[in-house]
């Protein structure tokens, strides 16, 4: 049997349960005197991002809502009002005669945000723009006009989300181009952005409009705190029937985690046990103890297996059908790292690396599929890493595996949909572990800091945006790869 | 009055206001009141002297006469200001509307429209408040007076609290024929409301976009049916808001309960001889100067229905219908 420490992305050892490892840095740029001296001398200002609470409102300040117009109209505008109003948000959106009739429509009482007349000290918690109407080059200058008298009027983790028309399904060739450009658009106001402020695009394919609601829950909220820069898809799923359950959307389901013992895993198990799964931890033998104790925290049940044994996938199929009479919820988190340049590494450390990264979910995956032990309006998700999409110096074997896995999704996304299943996957960027507070300072605050929001992740981060994935809601989700990294500049 | 006459209660009316700031009463201090109140109050000649001991200079200063909102303690102009920040009113639309209204009443002054409308009184044969060469350029230079410094709000696109009477007669169409009295117009509809502008924030000055759609219903009529348009303009900001209001789905909708937004209306239409921003506001004269315009305007076309549109303090607001004879 083959004896491995499980964990997630590039990151050896995490603590359970998303806490932080000290950022000392991070703590001293937010006292008074070290405000003071990092901004003098130009250094990065990491402030502490807001983080999901339970209970709490999905947005906590007021919220801009505009439409570019054009041929195609504000196409977003009903379903944005309509989710807006059902947050309880504070909105506001400009005198424009298609999002205010979307507005009336949906029961929002929006107020009105004039540019030209705005009192100085007007604030937003988030911006967002439907750019779905932008069909030419020229009418991208619609969106200056949103962003121009806004964009600074962002507050501390505030959110800017810019909704748009996937280029492949654009009318015209001029639609498809101004819908890409959008891209270039958004990632750089997410570099722009100050103070924990993110910066995200999604594209809603045409009647994919009543999918949205989840993603535009998730990116206007604290649970989105390290994702930035990202690109998401939207398109037809299941439609969401019955009344949706916000605070636990995954009442009544079952979850498998891998390498839920420790680091990302556990805090993965707990957020998904937090949001009303049960939720089946898995790891390998040696960690059997340390799993009981995680999933004792939430009357989870335990796993225990080696899932590179040839038997592993048939015995999780077996357990999962039953124990439980299938699985909802698959989380493919378990993974490795036997970091060597490629000229100095082992058949070994590549082949455990493969098996355990890249093959086994498949293996798992496949076997429920074949005894259709996932459950209709199932969900799998991946964990990728910002090394299998940068690739990283010392992690041939890893990176590979790590891009595989985004293979895995991709591949799979188009046949799984079919049968009303989703797959995604997280790509984790620097997340704060046990393994990043020992690595030598220099690498770890250059890992740290090369990102939008100057720090980094925490465990709580990645668990937050599966949570998403996994939701009973997000049916039309599917397909994407989601970085959790704070807008990181490797492989962006 | 009309209701009055409509009822067969009465045969005619005159109804009128008058308004002064430059002669206000002016009130006690409240500190002062309350000394001697209490002075009143007590019985033994110790007590009045301790409760006199209370009395000091600077109480006697006396309450500055304002237009305060007492169950918020703001002025009207502050209230505006809200309403103007919640509307997103513009300085610039503000002055424009302003200069018309100034240029418009002083054409009708230099046609003579208003000769018969208008008794001089002490030398005084012109709206004092008037001034035909405003720009929007010499507006833009003022500073704003109401919602902070960054507020859109001046003297130029603010009525000014002034002196003023006015009266008009109503009555029965019998009786005015009886007493051989020309009729110039008729009341068709009038309508009142009130808003909260305490605790449900409501914009103080919006009542009569309240008040508007019950009337309308009720005559059968829509926003866009009439020939001429008076709304009263405490401020440039608040006819805005008003106009913006009747536009808006998303007011109609949430606060007036339609299906769709109340319309436009037609600026060429509205205030055709100027209004309040021009002739100044003497709070109980303005609804008569008002009645007054809109019938002459309504006589001399011979046909076609006026809309009238009033605010007033304390979140109430009038409307009422108006036709040629």
């Amino acid at each position: 049997m083959v004896r491995v420490p499980l964990i997630a992305s590039f990151t050896t050892e995490t603590t359970p349960g998303g806490t932080a490892m000290t950022d000392r840095y991070q703590q001293l740029v937010n006292t008074p005197i070290g405000k003071l001296v990092t901004k003098q001398i130009g250094l990065p200002q990491p402030v502490r991002l807001e983080r999901y609470r339970p209970g709490q409102p999905v947005i906590s300040g007021p919220v801009l809502f505009g439409g570019a117009g054009g041929s195609d109209g504000a196409r977003l505008a009903p379903a944005v009002t309509k989710i807006l109003a059902g947050v309880g948000a504070e909105v506001l959106t400009p005198m424009d005669e298609d999002v205010r009739a979307a507005a009336a429509k949906a029961k929002l009482d929006a107020g009105v945000f004039n540019p030209d007349a705005a009192p100085a000290d007007q604030r937003f918690k988030a911006l967002v723009f439907d750019a779905s109407g932008i069909d030419s080059s020229e009418e991208l200058v619609r969106a200056w006009e949103f962003f121009h008298p806004s964009i600074r009027r962002v507050m501390p983790s505030g959110r800017v989300i810019i909704l748009g028309t996937p280029p492949e399904d654009a009318g015209t060739p001029e639609a498809a181009i101004a819908q890409r450009a959008l891209e270039g658009l958004e990632r750089a106001i997410g570099k722009e952005l100050k103070r924990g402020a993110t910066s995200q695009l999604i594209y809603v394919r045409p009647k994919a409009e009543n999918q949205l609601e989840s993603t535009l829950r998730f990116f206007l909220s604290p649970r989105s705190a390290f994702v930035s820069g990202q690109v998401v898809r939207i398109g037809a799923g299941a439609a969401p029937h019955g009344r949706i359950d916000w605070q636990s959307p995954l009442n009544g389901k079952v979850a498998l985690v891998t390498g839920a013992a420790r680091g990302i895993g556990a805090a993965i198990a707990e957020v998904l046990a937090r949001d009303g799964a049960h939720v089946v931890g898995l790891d390998v033998p040696p960690m059997a103890d340390e799993l009981a104790d995680v999933v004792g925290r939430f009357g989870g049940s335990s796993l225990t297996v080696d899932i590179t044994d040839e038997g592993a996938p048939a015995g999780i199929a077996g357990h999962l059908l039953g124990e439980h009479e299938g699985v909802d919820v698959v989380v493919h988190n378990a993974g490795i790292t036997r970091d060597k340049t490629m000229g100095r590494m082992s058949e070994d450390q590549w082949r455990k690396v493969i098996a355990i990264n890249l093959t086994a979910p498949q293996r798992i995956t496949d076997e429920l599929l074949s005894r259709e032990g996932i459950r209709r309006n199932g969900r799998i998700v991946g964990v990728s890493s910002i090394s299998g999409i940068a690739g990283n110096a010392g992690q041939t074997n890893y990176s590979t595996s790590k891009a595989g896995v985004i293979g895995f999704v991709q591949t799979r996304a188009a046949e799984l949909a079919k049968q009303g299943i989703t797959i995604n996957a997280v790509a984790p960027g620097f997340i704060e572990t046990k393994m990043t507070a020992a690595m030598p300072i220099a690498l770890r605050e250059a890992g740290r800091r090369m990102n939008s929001v100057s720090q980094g992740g925490l465990p709580i981060d990645v668990a937050e945006t599966i949570a998403w994935m996994a939701a009973p809601a997000s049916a039309g989700v599917n397909g994407n790869i989601v970085r959790v990294c704070g807008q990181s500049l490797l492989g962006a | 009055m009309a209701n009055k006459i409509a009822l067969g209660q009465i045969d005619c009316a005159v109804a009128g206001g008058v308004d002064t700031t430059s002669d206000a009463p002016l009130a006690l201090n409240e500190d002062l009141r309350d000394v001697l109140l209490e002075l009143n109050r007590t019985k033994s000649n110790t007590g009045r002297l301790r409760t006199l001991a209370r009395l000091r200079p600077q109480q006697l200063v006396p309450e500055i006469p304002r237009n305060a909102e007492p169950r918020t303690g703001l002025s009207m102009g502050e209230h505006a200001a809200i309403m103007a920040r919640d509307w997103g009113i513009g300085r610039q639309e503000q002055d424009e509307l302003a200069v018309t209204s100034h240029h418009r009443l002083a054409a009708a002054y230099d046609t003579g429209w208003m000769d018969d409308l208008v008794t001089p009184f002490l030398g005084l044969e012109r709206d004092q408040n008037l001034r035909p060469d405003s720009t929007v350029e010499k507006l833009a230079k003022l500073k704003p007076v109401f919602g902070g410094p960054d507020g859109t709000m001046t003297a130029g696109n603010s009525t000014p609290l002034s002196d003023g009477a006015s009266a008009v007669l109503l009555a029965s169409e019998d009786w005015a024929r009886e007493h051989d009295i020309p009729i110039q117009a008729y009341i068709t509809e009038a309508q009142t409301a009130a808003v909260d502008h305490v605790h449900k924030r409501e914009g103080l000055l919006m009542a009569p976009a309240y008040a508007m759609p019950t009337m309308l219903a009720r005559a059968g009529a829509r926003l866009e049916d009439f020939d001429f348009y008076e709304i009263h303009e405490a401020f440039a900001a608040q006819v805005l808001c008003t106009l913006k209001a009747w536009e808006d789905p998303v007011f109609c909708s949430e606060r007036l309960g339609l299906d769709q937004p109340l319309g436009s209306i037609d600026r060429d239409k509205l205030n055709v001889h100027g209004g309040s921003l021009g002739a100044g506001h003497p709070f109980g004269a303005t609804g008569g100067r008002i009645v007054a315009s809109l019938a002459k305007a309504l006589h001399e076309s011979g046909s076609g229905r006026g809309l009238i549109s009033i605010c007033a303090a304390g979140g109430l607001g009038v409307t009422a219908i108006m036709e040629a004879a």
